[in-house]
């Protein structure tokens, strides 16, 4: 078998110099693939650490995912109450943009800026595999290069992934647009109507279970239509914000 | 020392994963019978000296933000210790 071709996104002109920052809570897995997804994308990767409640001037924040304080308690539910939270909180609110990836999507609900929460997977196994995603919303600050209805491929790994809210508040988020990725035929975790990933009011905070940074750069993820680990569609999370930052 | 126990149990309507799995558990090891079964939390949080009524009010405080997720759960009880039997 020959292996793929490796070819690096150049990073683009018109982001230069805009920075994100990755939080590190205890038990974080993904932060160091969220820091190389940025840099792929053109962005400059700024490191932020749980109990530090100084965002550093970054333009968008990454909530990676994985496990934070052992998901002991609830997932999510510790780290909503760490010192950069209390910060991004503020600074979400005031249309910072936030992305939240797997545990970190259970950092936003738990730290109320996104509704709902997470519960175990209806099938209660840990789960691992490329999901293919239907991009509901390609109007926030996380998905303005994708195009409304796509279907996109990112892997999923989680256990703690099935998304529930109030009748009213999933009403709510339907008729406000704020779904912004529904899971493609197999509902993975039993969310509540196939939710994937929901944004706020304002489109700046949206917070997802499968994990884009593990889809962005080819060799390295899901198998896509031009061939085995060539799917590259979570690097469009990034570049979008970075789009948006410019604009 | 004063200790206060804090029940958390998941909302009647919210799928209880764990709950489950333990009554689908149960005919496979000889206890049948059970129609359901819902796995709750219990928190016990001790004090130097008496359990006041202040320190009552700040552990319902703690069991509705930190100790509970309403969206998903129910503080069933906040009680001191002696009052439960533990």
């Amino acid at each position: 078998m020959s292996t793929p071709t490796i070819a690096r996104p150049a990073a683009d002109a018109r982001v230069d110099g805009a920075r994100i920052g990755v939080v590190t809570f205890p038990g974080t897995l993904d932060d160091r693939d969220a820091a190389r997804a940025v840099r792929l994308a053109g962005g400059e990767p700024v490191a932020l650490w749980h109990a530090d409640a100084d965002l550093h001037g970054v333009d968008a924040v990454v909530l990676p995912g994985g496990f934070s304080y052992g998901d002991y308690l609830r997932a999510g539910a510790i780290s909503s109450f760490a010192p950069v939270m209390g910060t991004l909180v503020d600074a979400a609110r005031g249309g910072l943009p936030v992305l939240g990836i797997c545990n970190g999507f259970q950092v936003l609900c738990e730290a109320h800026l996104l509704p709902g929460a997470m519960i175990k997977n209806d099938h209660r196994t840990f789960l691992c595999r490329e999901q293919v995603l239907v991009v509901e919303n390609a109007t926030t600050a996380w998905t303005g290069d994708f195009e409304q209805g796509e279907k996109i491929v990112i892997p999923l790994k989680n256990q703690d992934g099935q998304y529930v809210a109030s009748e009213r508040d999933l009403d709510e988020l339907e008729a406000e647009g704020r779904v912004v990725f529904r899971y493609d035929g197999w509902n993975p975790n039993g969310s509540r109507r196939a939710i994937a990933g929901i944004a706020n009011a304002a489109g700046n905070v949206v917070g997802l279970m499968p994990h884009p940074e593990h889809a962005v750069e080819p060799g390295f993820g899901p198998d896509s239509a031009a061939g085995p680990r060539l799917g590259t569609d979570g690097l469009r999370f990034f570049t979008s914000v970075l789009a948006t930052l410019v604009r | 020392m004063g200790r206060v126990v804090v029940d958390v149990m998941p909302k009647p309507e919210i799928l209880d994963p764990q709950g489950k799995a333990v009554a689908n558990a149960l005919p496979r090891l000889g206890f049948h019978g059970f129609t359901s079964v819902r796995q709750g939390k219990r928190f016990e949080l001790e004090v130097d000296g008496e359990v006041t009524e202040e320190v009552l009010e700040a552990v319902r405080r703690a069991a509705e933000t930190l100790l509970s997720n309403p969206v998903i759960e129910d503080v069933v009880r906040v009680a001191v210790a002696d009052e439960v039997g533990a």
